[in-house]
């Protein structure tokens, strides 16, 4: 582990825009700009940027501490103020956080909000979150915007019109409060042209896994893929020269047949093609990762990419529909699909992307994708007969990631993976 | 008038029954009666009685129900009552239901309905999306409409349309449970000794069984004993136990609070029964049909960890009801991984460390079957309040 990571040139730049967002949060002092907590899951930030304001997601500053060995200080912390063993611990580290100094992962602090945009999207989670962050923050305003389930599997024209109905009356006039800004139609409407070309290319860019062997891993590499769209990029002219690049790159080497770029270097042999559910475990991303490079799986497809948006059944924002736009949007993230339209989105991954198993990493303490988890695996199971394995993590709490546990899991299902193939054959 | 004891038993009976049997009995009375399932925390259950139909609660096995089918669908650290929901599903405790709803109280319960859907239970699955809006024209409309689309369902099964006279005639009847169901929390609060805390919570669950005409009759005949001077009272303290408001407390928990030298004078165990906290109005003709639920739940809801508390905080309104209740405590006693109200527990409890307000906290199952650790505990604290406060 102590060779140099190797590292896309897409990561590289993605990098960069991370940290030039770290510092224009760190200038808000100086620039005046308004700070906007919220979300991934319903990340509208093409609307937090149609008022000159910046983002900034509690979720990622989470796994960030996670990846720089700090979340497990910020739980304990949280915990010593009363916070339950139980509960979702990208909350416990968040709080943990702010009470350590809220020292992001660019060294610098975290500037406080002065809006809190509750985007309520398919995790309940959220809500508590806010209430708690609220209670930090007694000055600063809370616009909720609640996302209806799609519970009936479809999104109704009575859903999208609360939805709008929402941001005009709740979401927009406080954003208009705080920024001191009118909202401008039109700037939003050109914003979300760059949107729609960004969601293209990434529905390009992950279907590029129907190739063999598959060029990118769609999980492990798939996470820095979603960052620039997850964390705050959405409608940027920056994301869409990032996804061109990202895409271009892709193809380069779809045409040179080669694998996926671990941080080991380029995967030599494609052994496993996966479909994987549920969110990764971010305290020991490396070494789970290097788990399944090593044992020559790539993951061909995953839901926790679909967390920020879902774009295989062809939704894209409507820039002549803004708020609908947005509406829409929300309500079709992964989590905020029925158990039903899951696993149907898993299916068709799996058929599409010829995956010769599916995986469930489930997430102790993120019961928005962890409950229903068991059900998804045996109906896919039944559905298409193909091996279903099953790991457990955490997202940021390393006390609730087990190597040797997790390893073994994984080598006995790749054994089987193995034996089917051998009897296939 | 039949005695105390009787009712008593009756309830208790009743209330745990997991065949559902006196529903079962009525539906079988009327070919378009129909039964809707509903989950914790609250469902205006006046819709589907005036659809001519009972709503039954699905309060999970508690620990009547060994659970063995339930266990594979669920994690080790998800919550208890979706496998006891699973087990008495799979076994065929629901078959002769219509419906079920679920409303949205967390992830967990939000994801059975999907796994409901998938199993293919009773004609309807509703996941019942509460709005997080107050609005009457944003957060009320969708109300509405969410509670619109459940009568369209039941609507499919029995052809029995809603009228504002029939969901009149039911807003009363639920309107007369929740006031005679005031009036025995109110008795209790000033004379606790007259019923156990289990019996209350036999009495108010029994409610989720029966038809309602039927549990008023129960509830008039409690009220009337009550007022009698009855019992003799012991030397407790009085609590509120907060946070058992979806995955129900065993009995025994309930048993060992009092007995550990506690008065239970509020709680919020199957809440939905009070949610609304004052009396429904009655649509006027030009409203629309669902208007006045809209109303009420918009306006005279309680609070609770599912629902966003906006610019009323939960934990202004928990003082209100500790000093309207009189109590000299509170347990916090959540369902180990009950995400809603463990993520409520530090802004309460640092309300009461801010206002002096005595407090302890613990988690249990809805199967626990051991209160030894939780009696002593509950016992000190208990003791601590009687001999320091």
């Amino acid at each position: 582990m102590s060779k140099e990571v190797a590292k896309e040139k897409s990561m590289i730049i993605q990098k960069e825009m991370i940290a030039n967002l770290s510092l224009e949060l760190s200038n808000v002092k100086k620039t005046g700009k308004k700070v906007v907590y919220t979300f991934v899951p319903g990340n509208i930030s093409e609307l937090i940027r149609a008022f000159d304001m910046l983002p900034v997601y509690p979720e990622i500053n989470a796994l960030q501490s996670a990846m720089r060995k700090k979340s497990e200080k910020f739980i304990r912390d949280a915990e010593k103020m009363g916070h339950s063993e139980d509960v979702c611990t990208y909350v416990k580290c968040d709080v943990g956080m702010m009470i350590n100094g809220n020292v992001g992962s660019s060294g610098d602090v975290v500037p406080p909000p002065d809006l809190l945009l509750l985007s309520y999207t398919g995790c309940f989670t959220f809500m508590k979150w806010f209430e708690t962050l609220k209670r930090s923050y007694p000055d600063v305003p809370v616009a909720m915007l609640h996302t209806p389930y799609q519970a009936g599997a479809e999104i109704t024209p009575e859903m999208t019109e609360y939805m709008v109905k929402q941001l005009k009356d709740e979401v927009i006039p406080k954003m208009e409060k705080v920024s001191g800004n009118k909202y401008d139609e039109k700037k939003l409407k050109e914003i979300l042209k760059n949107t729609s070309k960004t969601e293209e290319l990434i529905m390009k860019i992950f279907d590029t896994t129907q190739n063999v062997p598959s060029p990118i891993d769609a999980y492990f590499a798939g996470v820095y893929y979603i960052g620039p769209i997850n964390n705050g990029f959405r409608g940027t002219q920056e994301a869409v020269d990032y996804y061109e690049m990202l895409y271009k790159e892709i193809l380069e080497r779809v045409e040179k047949g080669l694998g996926p770029i671990t941080p080991e270097g380029v995967m030599e042999e494609e052994k496993f093609r996966l479909v994987l559910e549920g969110p990764p475990n971010w305290t020991h991303f490396r070494e789970f990762w290097k788990l399944f490079y090593d044992l020559g799986a790539v993951i061909v497809a995953s839901s926790y990419t679909k967390v920020g948006g879902v774009y295989d059944n062809g939704f894209r924002v409507d820039p002549e529909k803004p708020l609908e736009s947005l509406a829409n949007y929300c309500m079709n993230c992964y989590t905020n699909l029925n158990l039903p339209q899951r696993v149907e989105l898993l299916s068709n991954c799996i058929t599409k992307y010829k995956a010769d198993g599916f995986m469930v990493n489930s997430i102790k303490s993120c019961n928005s994708f962890s409950a229903g988890q068991l059900m998804i695996m045996r109906q896919l199971e039944e559905k298409l007969e193909i091996p279903v394995g099953f790991i457990e993590s955490d997202l940021v709490d390393p006390r609730y990631f087990s190597y040797s546990n997790i390893k073994n899991r994984l080598e006995s299902f790749f054994q089987m993976l193995e034996q089917r193939k051998l009897y296939s054959d | 008038m039949e005695a105390l004891k009787d009712i008593l038993a009756k309830c208790e009976e009743i209330s745990f029954d997991l065949d559902f049997t006196r529903a079962r009995e009525w539906k079988s009375q009327d070919e378009k009666r129909v039964i809707v399932g509903s989950m914790p925390i609250y469902f205006p259950r006046e819709i589907i009685h005036a659809a001519n139909g009972m709503t039954v609660g699905i309060l999970g096995g508690g620990d009547r129900k060994m659970i063995i089918k339930g266990d594979a669908y669920y994690q080790s650290y998800i919550c208890h009552i979706p496998r006891s929901i699973m087990e008495l599903a799979l076994d065929g405790h629901f078959d002769d239901f219509d419906g079920f709803i679920f409303p949205s109280i967390c992830d967990v319960i939000r994801n059975l309905s999907g796994t409901f859907q998938i199993l293919g239970k009773g004609k309807f699955v509703k996941y019942l999306d509460f709005p997080q809006n107050f609005v009457p024209s944003i957060g009320g409309e969708f109300y509405e409409q969410e509670l619109q689309h459940v009568l369209n369902e039941v609507y499919k099964i029995n052809q029995v349309e809603v009228t504002p006279e029939k969901l009149n005639k039911s807003i009363k009847l639920f309107n007369k449970n929740r006031e005679l169901l005031r009036q025995i929390y109110d008795i209790r609060q000033e004379f606790p000794w007259r019923l156990t805390a289990a019996d209350v919570y036999h009495i108010v669950r029994a409610g989720y069984m029966i038809p309602v005409e039927e549990h008023n009759e129960i509830l008039e005949n409690v009220v009337h004993h009550i007022l009698q001077d009855i019992n003799d009272p012991l030397d407790n303290i009085r609590v509120v136990v907060m946070g058992a408001f979806c995955e129900q407390p065993p009995i025994g928990l309930i048993k060992t609070i009092e007995l550990a030298g506690c008065y239970i004078v509020e709680d919020d165990f199957l809440l939905g029964a009070r949610w609304i906290q004052q009396d429904i109005k009655e649509i006027k003709s030009g409203s629309t049909l669902l208007s006045t639920l809209s109303y009420a739940f918009l306006n005279n809801s309680t609070f609770s960890s599912s629902l966003y508390d906006a610019e009323d905080p939960k934990e202004r309104r928990l003082l209100e009801l500790i000093k309207s209740r009189k109590v000299d405590g509170i347990i916090f006693a959540a369902p180990s991984f009950c995400d809603p109200a463990l993520l409520d527990h530090p802004i309460l409890q640092k309300a009461c460390e801010d206002n002096n307000v005595r407090y302890i906290s613990f988690l249990f199952s809805e199967n626990t079957g051991q209160f030894k650790v939780i009696k002593e505990q509950i016992g000190t604290f208990s003791d601590s309040i009687k001999l320091w406060e």
